[in-house]
């Protein structure tokens, strides 16, 4: 017997630019400007990530009071981590995209508390180590999860020198449709990728201003111009294990 | 294999041929918001492909003016619950469910991304068979 030739889908491989132009893209590009011909969304390139762009945080440490978390409060909210039903008879292997981490100077005396998430590497430990190429780089800087392709494995975990992903144990309904997460994966900061990519802010940052404390500075760390930039520029900042030569985009003053 | 399974459950269930449309084709909902300019059959076709594409443009290259997405399937394609609400992939009244019911196709989607609009841009629509002779029909040139 021959088996019909079923229609079935092409691989990606054979898709070519006028199968790929008939996809949804397309007809957005129709709806949005009747004007407009298909090769004006040709080029692909001018809306991905602009690899010129270096996206990073600049955190005042002195402008973060120890007792306020409106940076993990907004960021659970925005990503919808937190309220896994279990999360709380583990507290140890919660999910946790930011926390505040409480310091003692000993010699001082001197107590502080600041915000670490995922550090945005410029060569990040978690993306060499992936066995599945699910942890990645965005071409502007943000690190990044695909859990298309996380298997789980949580390598990524172990190499992050700051202990800034979790994995997810249970599983996860009514997620953010901005920021899916699911049972058996990997997660971390997305820097709000979603917001970032629409022209805004991290929610984290956003909610530090809202309280008044404006402790923490997100921008183009490659746009000299930029106000992180310029405040980078002005006053002495570190990282948090600048041994390791890992580049974060995440720096902090008054540390 | 996988093709291969859906094929012979497509073959099995024509060669059935109940004389009842309901019988023989899942009972897909009505979708709201305006028609694929394609055609449904090109999507019924490359619908996963389409997405794994999309996606990886989106996730890895940062591409947002992809507009095939995962959440625009889920916006459009909400079916109302008896509570008003968009019914969750775990109702089998789910616009995905129906089709993959069918086929015994498992979807994977759907743990991680949510299967209801947060905010459902379009009017809800009641689950009602949508385009019944067009899906039998494709059912029947897929099986020949």
């Amino acid at each position: 017997m021959i088996l019909p030739a079923l229609n079935f889908p092409k691989k990606p491989a054979d898709m070519n630019r006028r199968d790929f132009l008939k996809s949804g893209g397309a007809v957005a590009t129709l709806a949005l400007a009747p004007g407009v011909t298909l090769m004006a969304f040709g080029g692909q390139a001018s809306a991905a990530a602009d690899p010129g762009k270096r996206w990073g945080l600049l955190i005042d440490v002195n402008k973060c009071p120890s007792d306020c978390s409106a940076c993990v409060s907004a960021c659970k909210v925005e990503n919808g981590w937190g309220n896994d039903k279990h999360a709380a008879d583990h507290p140890e292997a919660a999910p946790q995209w930011i926390r505040k981490v409480s310091l003692t100077d000993k010699s001082t005396g001197r107590e502080f508390a600041l915000p670490v998430m995922c550090q945005h590497c410029e060569n990040p430990p978690c993306v060499d180590v992936c066995p599945t190429n699910a942890s990645f780089k965005r071409p502007d800087g943000i690190v990044l999860v695909d859990k298309h392709r996380c298997i789980g494995c949580r390598y990524c975990m172990m190499a992050c020198p700051y202990k800034a992903r979790s994995f997810v144990h249970e599983d996860v309904t009514d997620q953010k449709t901005h920021a899916p997460r699911g049972k058996g994966t990997v997660e971390s900061c997305t820097l709000c990728v979603h917001r970032v990519d629409a022209g805004g802010a991290p929610a984290c940052v956003e909610a530090c201003n809202t309280t008044g404390n404006a402790a923490m500075l997100f921008g183009d760390l490659n746009d000299p111009d930029s106000e992180i930039a310029q405040a980078l520029k002005a006053y002495p900042s570190v990282a948090i294990r600048d041994d390791l030569g890992l580049n974060p985009g995440v720096r902090y003053s008054n540390l | 294999m996988k093709r291969l399974f859906v094929l012979l459950m497509l073959l099995a269930g024509l060669s059935a041929a109940p004389v009842l449309a309901g019988d023989l084709g899942p009972v897909v909902p009505r979708a709201s918001g305006k028609p694929h300019p394609e055609g449904n059959e090109f999507w019924r076709i490359n619908h996963m492909l389409l997405m794994v594409h999309d996606r990886d443009q989106t996730m890895r290259l940062g591409n947002r003016e992809v507009q095939a997405s995962l959440a625009e399937c889920v916006d459009c394609h909400a079916v109302k619950g008896a509570d008003g609400a968009p019914v969750s992939a775990e109702d089998e009244r789910h616009f995905c469910r129906t089709c993959h019911d069918y086929v015994a196709v498992k979807i994977d989607c759907f743990q991680c991304h949510n299967s209801r609009p947060e905010a459902p841009k379009q009017a809800l629509r009641t689950p009602e068979p949508a385009d019944m002779p067009g899906i039998l029909a494709y059912l029947k040139e897929a099986g020949e």
